[in-house]
């Protein structure tokens, strides 16, 4: 039905519109998990394995406490978490809610402790006597991979979950024999906590009235926590309402099924008594470190004026203990075999990954899942390349990037890039970070000794991927259309209800935004609803910076169907034909007249007399699902310019100036955008410069509080001067792009290059995250060691 | 993350605490609590007592005594760092204590309670060694002074012995023409420091202490080098002073002296 809309005012797609949600959030009105009260709430402390790997002889309660704690065999009926990938040779491992056997890392849940309070319950988890046998631990995942490895899955006969091979080594063999340049070299990423303001939490209950336990976490993924879930409880999926409510930072981690989600729903189901567990911070920092951790061994093939031939990759991917449920334990791996080419044309490409098993936390996809890490691989390769053939970097990286003319394309890894100028973005970036002054600067030297560099890194985020994408990574759970309600309400106000999930990026927000852009609806009397299965449609949730593509775009779908619905009763109201109606500031204007959207509502809530005899009994709400017609990802992408000066005495790094070109497609609200940007790139610069889960040769994690986990705060993380981009992808509503993650998965790449054209003429290359201060310094009095000795 | 249970009293003098600390076993004093609190939540501190001594103003004061001045063990980093009392320190106590953690830590972390705690990478210690401060401890048997170095016995450990309240701190005054230098590494804002150097040189007293700092034991004083010390003599007397430093440490502690000396020497 031919109708215009609100296009380009001041509330729809475009607009800088404040966050709705931030009148609650600034005035500490915001309800997370723990601010909920309930008559009767015990809480519950988990005793955690204090060994990395052992076998377990006894749990032995404290006297008198024995119906208040709760060991693996207690947890009658609970099954195992089992995420099992379907890519062959996959490894499964069963991971018990409460350590069951063994304890396989530092920090799990072998124990859970109920009490009225949170400290008597730890006062009860400090009296449980846990006997373990020591068994070798698995820590240093080369090691892990030796055949004499101890055996963290005796059952597997080796450490590893899966081994993937994927390329052509064929073309591989050919770039080899016929390239005059070549670049090996080896990287390592840290492993990381992804440190969510609010930590975990959960807490549950038993509704008598709905014949339901209710489960409040903090997740990510409400609808696709209950059906895990039910299947750990062994109950229906009807006898369950997962509610999320305020979620205070996700980034991945509560987006995954928590052991003590299952435990802390056991115990309320059998207790029939309200029930929650609190993570805090040192159970983070120790049972949380679970992201970033991968390896690299490249090898860049590439002509006498860096023009790519070829690259040949190993991956190894640190993933720990369990695999989690969904996302399973190589969907990082996975990621990384796919994304490590980057946005570069590359004639050949071989890569050959592991997904190791080792005494830590298991694995869960940080926001950017792997692109941090090959983001930095390829962009660290890039510049060394540029120094074996004496030119810029970043020309070495215009001549490689698919230029635009060829969009869409199809990379060496079949992912489909769906449009962009990523060549335009890098010389943006150039542009702006002033390349020839710094060059002049370094030239003439700083007066207090420091050294400056410049560093550049170019990527694609792959967002929204769905279907095709995740059945093709063997996940136990694939994203299919995603669905929208949209309803009037009969004062003329708009209910918007999604089940993905707000986890602080803005959704009541730009939600409300699309929403508004077709229905002509002020935001502000735009209800979005979300965070509870009993409230909304079915949605796998937010990751894969899908939700407001997929979200955004169902809203969009529904609101559309709704828009139609509208206008019919509205052309009957004024007496002329639906199609010469228009939405716009809360009415619908009509050739003679026009009509509240409240007098619309009225009419079929309250007035149905006055409606036209051909309504729509389907009336003033529609659920409508989205997919985008190839969904095989929005591809945004992003160039990053990093200006940096090293202290040679020190090893520290100050951060001078600091770039991002970024194009998210059609950017539903730019300063959403530039939140979730700059977010992700404070992230990516904790993963640069400071964040490290470091473990010792007994698997002792050395991190556990924040005095040791060094997270970047508002001294480390400078004014970041961002341009968008806009080239909107054909295949989404309005050309929306997920934007979610990209922040967080160049800062790595772009800051250590910099910090190595800092220091190359010291002959120093760093090629570890992070770039600590000792790392630096190391490697420049290594450096000098060297250079005294020849 | 929750304390174990203890008691708790808020004595309003010095008597009454070393009294409460008297009838308990494993009391412990808490001063500002910016160290001692985040202990008790991990539990890595579970005494059966806390004794606040938050409430007794006379280990708020700061007075004059003669040649020296002294400071209530009560003082919080905040006050110093504000000036809100005179000193003949030549700037230095307000630019250490606005170098101490984050201003909320400072807002109630206390000179005393840092000294007490002898964290080896506090700023106190170091500075303190540096300006030659003494200490006075309040006990039993009456309150008895000692040298800071003679405290500060190691890491986490100071003479203070069971029952005793670290209550004051005396510093010399400096004189005029007196110089001084503060110099600490650290990886961000506001954490603690991997090397410390602090140096004061007090001509007309004929003072020149040179300090190098978080280390895994206490500061020590680097005694045989000039205020016009090469780089290269820096680098050996840290290496003599301190010869298991690794490689990167022993450069970080000799740029850090080196850098505070450059303060205190450059004009």
């Amino acid at each position: 039905m031919p109708m215009s809309h609100d296009r380009g005012g001041k509330t729809g797609i475009g607009a800088r519109l404040r966050r709705k949600e931030d009148a609650r959030f600034l005035a500490g009105k915001g309800n997370y998990v723990s601010d909920i009260q309930m008559p009767g709430l015990q809480d519950v402390a988990f005793l955690r394995s204090p060994l990395a790997h052992g076998r377990i002889r006894g749990v032995v309660k404290p006297q008198g406490a024995e119906r208040s704690v709760f060991a693996a065999a207690d947890l009658a009926g609970v099954k195992p978490i089992q995420a099992i990938s379907g890519i062959p040779g996959f490894k499964p491992s069963d991971y018990p809610p409460l350590a069951a056997g063994k304890v396989r890392y530092v920090g799990e849940a072998v124990a859970m402790c109920l009490a009225h309070d949170r400290a008597a319950a730890e006062d009860l988890a400090q009296a449980v006597t846990l006997d373990l046998e020591e068994l070798p631990p698995v820590v240093d995942m080369h090691a892990a991979k030796r055949s004499d490895a101890a055996l963290l899955h005796e059952a597997w006969g080796d450490n590893l979950f899966l081994t993937t091979v994927t390329g052509d080594a064929a073309k591989i063999e050919a770039a080899k024999a016929s390239a005059p340049v070549v670049v090996k070299r080896e990287y390592r990423m840290a492993r990381q906590c992804m440190s969510p303001l609010e930590g975990k939490g959960v807490l549950a209950y038993w509704d008598d009235r709905h014949g339901q336990l209710v489960v409040v976490t903090s997740t990510q993924v409400p609808h696709i926590i209950r059906t895990g879930l039910a299947e750990c409880l062994g109950i229906e999926q009807r006898q369950l309402r997962i509610i999320a409510p305020d979620v205070g930072g996700g980034f991945g981690y509560k987006c995954v099924l928590q052991p003590e989600e299952v435990c802390v729903a056991w115990l309320a189901m059998t207790r029939r008594h309200p029930v929650r567990w609190i993570e805090d911070r040192r159970e983070h920092l120790v049972a949380g470190a679970n992201a970033r951790q991968h390896h690299y061994l490249v090898t860049a093939y590439a002509d006498a004026r860096g023009r790519l031939l070829g690259l040949d990759a190993e991956v190894t991917v640190d993933v720990g203990a369990y695999s989690v449920w969904p996302f399973t334990a190589c969907l990082e791996a996975a990621q990384a075999g796919g994304n490590l080419p980057g946005p570069y044309v590359l004639p050949a490409y071989r890569c050959k990954t592991y997904s190791v098993a080792t005494n830590k936390p298991p694995f869960v996809p940080y926001r950017g899942v792997a692109r941090p890490g090959v983001c930095f691989a390829m962009e660290l390769t890039i510049d060394a390349v540029a120094r074996a053939v004496g030119r810029e970097p970043h020309e070495i990286r215009a001549e490689n990037l698919v230029p635009a003319s060829a969009m869409p394309y199809n990379n060496v890894t079949n992912k489909h890039f769906d449009s962009g100028d990523y060549p335009k973005s890098l010389a943006m970036a150039v542009e702006r970070i002033d390349l020839p002054a710094i060059r002049a600067r370094q030239t003439r030297g700083e007066a207090d000794g420091r050294r400056i560099g410049v560093g550049f890194a170019t990527y694609t985020e792959q967002s929204a991927h769905g279907t095709k994408v995740f059945a093709q990574w063997g996940i136990p759970l694939v994203p299919g259309f995603e669905q929208a309600t949209v309803r009037l309400t009969p004062d003329g106000g708009l209910e918007v209800r999604v089940g993905t999930q707000s986890i602080g990026q803005g959704l009541e927000t730009t939600l409300a935004q699309v929403a508004s852009e077709m229905l002509g609806i002020d935001p502000a009397i735009i209800n979005v609803v979300h965070g509870d299965t009993a409230l909304t449609p079915y949605s796998t949730g937010a990751y894969a910076s899908r939700s407001m593509v997929m979200a955004g775009g169902a809203v969009s779908r529904a609101s559309g169907v709704l828009a139609q619905r509208i206008a019919r009763i509205a052309a009957h109201l004024m007496q002329c034909k639906p199609e010469e109606t228009r939405l716009a500031g809360g009415r619908v204007h009509g050739p003679q007249s026009d009509v509240a959207m409240a007098e619309i509502a009225k009419v079929w809530y309250l007035r149905p007399e006055q409606l036209p005899d051909d309504v729509d009994p389907g009336g003033l709400e529609a659920t409508v699902g989205f997919k985008p017609k190839v969904d095989t990802g929005a591809f945004s992408y992003a160039s990053h310019a990093a200006v940096v000066a090293v202290d040679p005495e020190t090893g520290l790094v100050e951060i001078l100036d600091y770039v991002i070109v970024d194009d998210c497609g059609t950017a539903v609200n730019p300063m959403i955008v530039e939140g979730q940007v700059y977010g992700g790139a404070a992230q990516g610069i904790g993963t640069a410069l400071y964040e490290e889960a470091a473990y010792d040769a007994a698997g002792q994690p050395l991190a556990s509080t924040l005095a040791d986990y060094l997270l970047p705060g508002t001294m480390e993380v400078p004014h970041l001067r961002m341009e968008h981009m806009e080239t909107p992808s054909p295949y989404t509503e309005h050309g929306i792009k997920g934007v979610g993650e990209g922040g967080a998965i160049a800062p790595p790449g772009a800051l250590v290059n910099a910090i190595n054209d800092a220091l190359a003429p010291l002959g120093v290359e760093i090629a570890d995250t992070p770039a600590s201060p000792r790392r630096i310094l190391a490697a420049i009095i290594a450096a000098e060691q060297k250079a005294a000795a020849e | 993350m929750k304390p174990a249970a203890f008691d708790y009293v808020a004595p309003a003098t010095v008597t009454a605490a070393l009294e409460a600390l008297a009838r308990s076993e494993d009391g412990r004093v808490l001063a500002g609590g910016q160290s001692l609190t985040p202990m008790l939540n991990l539990r890595l501190a579970m005494p059966s007592l806390l004794v606040d001594l938050g409430g007794i103003d006379e280990l708020r004061r700061v007075a004059g005594d003669g040649e020296r001045q002294i400071i209530g063990a009560m003082v919080t980093h905040a006050a110093l760092e504000d000036g809100l009392h005179d000193f003949a320190d030549r700037g230095m106590l307000a630019s250490v204590a606005a170098g101490v953690a984050y201003r909320a830590v400072r807002n109630r972390g206390t000179i005393g309670g840092s000294l007490a705690h002898a964290d080896p990478a506090a700023d106190w210690p170091s500075a303190l060694l540096a300006l030659g401060a003494a200490v006075t401890v309040a006990g039993p048997g009456g309150a008895r002074e000692s040298g800071l170095g003679d405290f500060l016995l190691g890491a986490f450990t100071t003479a203070l012995q069971p029952g005793e309240i670290l209550s004051a701190i005396a510093l010399p005054k400096l004189s005029s023409s007196a110089r001084w230098g503060y110099y600490k590494i650290c990886r961000k804002a506001g954490e603690f420091p991997d090397a410390i150097g602090a140096v004061v040189i007090d001509p007309p007293r004929g003072v020149r202490r040179i300090v190098m700092g978080a280390l895994d034991g206490p500061p020590m004083l680097l005694a045989g080098l000039g205020a016009d010390a090469s780089p290269a003599e820096i680098a050996a007397a840290v290496a003599a002073a301190a010869p298991d430093l690794d490689p990167v440490d022993h450069r970080l502690h000799a740029v850090a002296v080196r850098r505070a000396l450059a303060q205190a020497t450059t004009p």
